[in-house]
């Protein structure tokens, strides 16, 4: 009896729905932080220089041969499986501890991972001496140097290769930076303004308003121009020379030659020699430079910041854009139309619009924004570009539209129920002292909603910042040639086409010739995109809170 | 404080000591006439067919049941009812002589005449300064030597200077209840106002903010024309020249304060002062 009745009690404390909701918690705490520990962990261990492990290996085919590498990920795989694939592993038991190299020298071997099982390797060591060099193609060589020649002749081998070799390196380095800011700045600049030129000289054509004098002043401009041309020409074909005049040769661990120009070469350093401190500082280094540089070899090396800067743009202007459309939808939905029927079909219209699949909204988007709208902007007011599109085509514009479409719902949402909260009372006030209706809202209303209108637009930024489907439609590229914002008049390019975090994840991932050495970059990338997304979210709470204080609403 | 107390006392004398029995509107000027008006919240009907003459520069108190039609009356006076889609008002409200439900009649302008104080108060989330400029604001006075002075004199006309003039761009919503209401009094007589109108202004406020509150309409009935709604007797006994006692939409009884109170004609009155119903 009294067993049943503290069962009852408990029952009736409510203890077990507090004890089912903590635990409800705790497991949803649990899965968002165990995938940003697995995604940090998997992402930030990519950038650190281990150690390089030479060992004699017995492949599957009896063969012996020297291999050399990072050992990047064990793995215990049933010994059945190898047994299948044709290892010799004859009395062996249990399972078999797998390695994946990554061995570097894609010139010599075609891959640079492979993996090695454990009862295949025999004497293992980290040699002194390997140096590890990072190329501007090929990826990274691992093997020891051998000789540094200017101009195809020998000037330092041995010990003495090293100590040349790095002040060799700082100048090819030196040039290298020169001829990249020659050729991307300077140069496109002045293919800027040729490009400028020839619409004008088009658009007066198309217009019959070419005349001599025109003729004149735009021939004039581009000979001075291409007289800037021909002398940037004139100097970087000098420093090019300048900047291939140095190789180095080098040795593989299996004893083969290579002969790498420093023009292609992006660092060396030699890291089983490294201390941990020369780590630290080559791991962020690293770091840095994948956030702050742009992507070689197919985005799997190098940096991702055209990725970066195209999302938080991207994202940027849907926020411009989404706001005004979404304030004003619910203004009126909420503030003006009268309430009835209508305004509820519009209501579960809106809701529903927010369930859409996103790849719909790329649809739309490439039917209306861009083939439909862009294609009439072209006709009218970009004649002269034709054929080729100028907004006609996919675009960062485009991209922020569609976005800002599916994003709308979610603003509307927020600020109408903002607006529902803002107490009658105030209203009345402002009435009863001569406001008109407009002025109410304008002065009273909307700043007290504004919070919760930043509330819709963390929500949006937060969906915008992660979809990639629509925008493989309406504007993402793998490759950027030249990024939205730049230095050439009108400086902000909308019509350009960009790259984005999410997008490089998949491209990355999946269409990457190198997948081994693709993976860590994905998960880096990925890391980087959550980072993004927190960190729009925390500026977007910041300036919320700040609204906040300031209206004290509720 | 003594202060404070002899002056309650000197407005209990000034209402008690009148003696003269029934309502003679003649020697006073009229600020609102009310002529026949009925109120219709959709089908139910609020208010059926009140007369009323409002005296100018004088105190009126509405008391009567909840639910009576006090605030649907005052809120016709400045057309408050407009913003309810349901309601529809037939018969005249004359303010200074023009019907206010003329179709010409352009209600901002209305309402900047009309002021209103409502039962919570109800300060806007801005600061001091901005509560109180709002009104002016609307006008477009922007002239910062301008806006200061109204602000100083309507603060200190509504007995709120002293508390808050070393803190003038503070948040309004940081005020007490009683400071609150104070504030929007100020907002309201910033605009200068013919009209004042009360709707259970201190149902919020403790005892002391009460005291001041009526002290201050007290002050303001020099400038203003005051209609007060309150549910309690004493308030309006102390602070009104005249009293209208409403019942169920209809105006029961209206006559000066103190013979509505010691000499009620009408039966509902006299059983809704002595505690009857209500
Ligand atoms: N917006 C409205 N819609 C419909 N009916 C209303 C509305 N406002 C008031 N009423 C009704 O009109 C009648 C008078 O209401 P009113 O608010 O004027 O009463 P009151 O005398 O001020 O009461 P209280 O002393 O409780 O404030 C009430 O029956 C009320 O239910
Ligand atoms: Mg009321």
């Amino acid at each position: 009896m009294s067993v049943n009745n503290t069962k009852v009690g408990w029952f009736r404390s409510g203890t077990p729905w507090v004890w089912m909701s903590a635990s409800a918690v705790s497991i949803s705490l649990v899965m968002v932080f165990g995938l940003l520990i697995l995604i940090a962990a998997r992402g930030l261990g990519y950038f650190w220089p281990a150690d390089l492990v030479a060992m004699d290996y017995t492949e599957r085919d009896g063969t012996e041969i020297r291999v050399m590498g990072e050992q990047r990920e064990t793995s215990l795989v049933p010994l059945e499986r190898l047994l299948d694939a044709g290892f010799h592993l004859e009395g062996h038991q249990g399972d078999v501890e797998r390695h994946l190299l990554k061995i570097g020298n894609r010139d010599l071997y075609g891959i640079d991972f492979r993996s090695v099982i454990e009862p295949g390797v025999k004497n293992r060591t980290t040699p002194e001496g390997v140096i590890a060099i990072e190329r501007r193609e090929w990826g990274n060589f691992y093997g020891f140097l051998n000789e540094v020649k200017e101009a195809g002749n020998v000037i330092a081998e041995g010990d003495a290769a090293h100590a040349a070799l790095v002040t060799r390196l700082e100048r090819a380095l030196i040039l290298h930076d020169e001829i990249k800011h020659i050729e991307k700045i300077e140069i496109g600049a002045i293919n800027y303004q040729l490009e400028r030129l020839r619409l004008k000289q088009r658009k007066l054509e198309l217009n019959n308003a070419f005349d001599a004098q025109h003729e004149q002043e735009i021939a004039a401009e581009r000979a001075e121009e291409e007289k800037r041309y021909e002398v940037l020409q004139k100097k970087l074909m000098d420093l090019y020379d300048q900047m291939n005049r140095d190789s180095l040769t080098a040795v593989s661990v299996d004893g083969r030659q290579v002969e790498v120009n420093l023009a292609k070469v992006v660092r060396i350093f030699y890291p089983n020699e490294m201390t941990v401190g020369d780590k630290l500082q080559h791991y962020f280094m690293k770091v840095w430079e994948f956030l702050s540089d742009e992507p070689r070899e197919a985005n799997t090396e190098g940096g991702i910041f055209p990725a970066i800067f195209g999302t938080v743009l991207m994202v940027i202007l849907m926020a411009i854009l989404v706001t005004p459309f979404g304030v004003v939808a619910a203004i009126y939905l909420r503030e003006y139309a009268t309430q009835g029927p209508v305004t509820r079909v519009i209501r579960i219209a809106v809701n529903n619009l927010a369930g859409v699949p996103s790849v719909v909204y790329g649809v739309f988007g490439l039917g209306f924004f861009v083939y439909f709208l862009g294609g009439n902007i072209d006709a009218l007011f970009f004649p002269e570009a034709g054929p080729a599109p100028t907004f006609g085509t996919p675009g960062i514009l485009w991209s922020s539209l569609t976005l800002a479409i599916l994003t709308l719902p979610v603003v509307i949402v927020a600020t109408e129920e903002g607006l529902s909260r803002i107490p009658l009372a105030v209203r009345e006030g402002s009435l009863a002292l001569g406001a008109t209706k407009a002025e109410t809202l304008w002065r009273i209303v909307i700043p007290m909603a504004s919070p919760a209108l930043m509330t819709g637009l963390i929500l949006a930024v937060a969906r915008a910042a992660g979809e990639v489907a629509p925008l493989m439609l309406v504007g993402v590229v793998k490759l950027a040639p030249s990024m939205p914002l730049d230095g050439n008049f009108p400086f902000l390019h909308l019509d350009r086409k960009f790259m984005h975090l999410g997008f490089h994840i998949y491209d990355v991932g999946f269409q990457s010739p190198n997948v081994e050495a693709a993976r860590p970059l994905v998960y880096a990338t990925a890391l980087l995109l959550v980072l993004v997304i927190v960190i729009l979210n925390l500026a977007a709470i910041h300036i919320r809170n700040r609204l906040r204080e300031k209206y004290q609403s509720v | 404080m003594n202060d404070n107390k002899d002056k309650t006392h000197a407005i209990d004398m000034s209402a008690l000591g009148r003696s003269d029995a029934g309502l003679s509107l003649d020697n006073e000027e009229i600020a609102i006439r009310v002529d026949s008006l009925t109120l219709f919240y959709g089908d139910k009907q609020a208010l059926n067919g009140v007369d009323m003459k409002i005296p100018k520069n004088r105190v009126t108190a509405f008391i009567g049941p909840s639910g009576c039609g006090k605030s649907t009356l005052l809120r016709c006076f400045n057309r408050m009812n407009d913003l309810i889609d349901s309601c529809r008002v037939e018969g005249e409200v004359s303010i200074d002589g023009e019907n206010i439900y003329g179709k010409a009649v352009d209600v901002v302008d209305l309402r900047r005449r009309v002021g209103m104080v409502f039962q919570k108060p109800n300060p806007f989330p801005k600061s001091i300064y901005e509560n109180v400029a709002y009104g002016l604001r609307l006008q477009g006075i922007k002239d910062r030597r301008v806006l200061d002075e109204v602000i100083e004199h309507s603060l200190k006309g509504a007995a709120l200077w002293d508390e808050v003039k070393d803190r003038l761009n503070d948040s309004g919503m940081g005020l007490s209840g009683g400071q609150q209401q104070r504030l929007v009094i100020a907002r309201a007589i910033a605009v200068e106002p013919h009209v004042l109108l009360l709707d259970e202004p201190a149902s919020a406020l403790d005892p002391i903010s009460t005291l001041k509150l009526e002290e201050l309409i007290y002050e303001l009935k020099e400038k203003y024309t005051i209609v007060i709604v309150t549910h309690n007797m004493q308030q309006a006994a102390r602070v009104s020249d005249y009293t209208a006692f409403m019942f169920m939409g209809d105006q029961v009884e209206f006559s000066d304060t103190d013979t509505l109170f010691t000499n009620p004609r009408e039966k509902r009155t006299e059983d809704y002062i002595t505690g009857r119903y209500g």
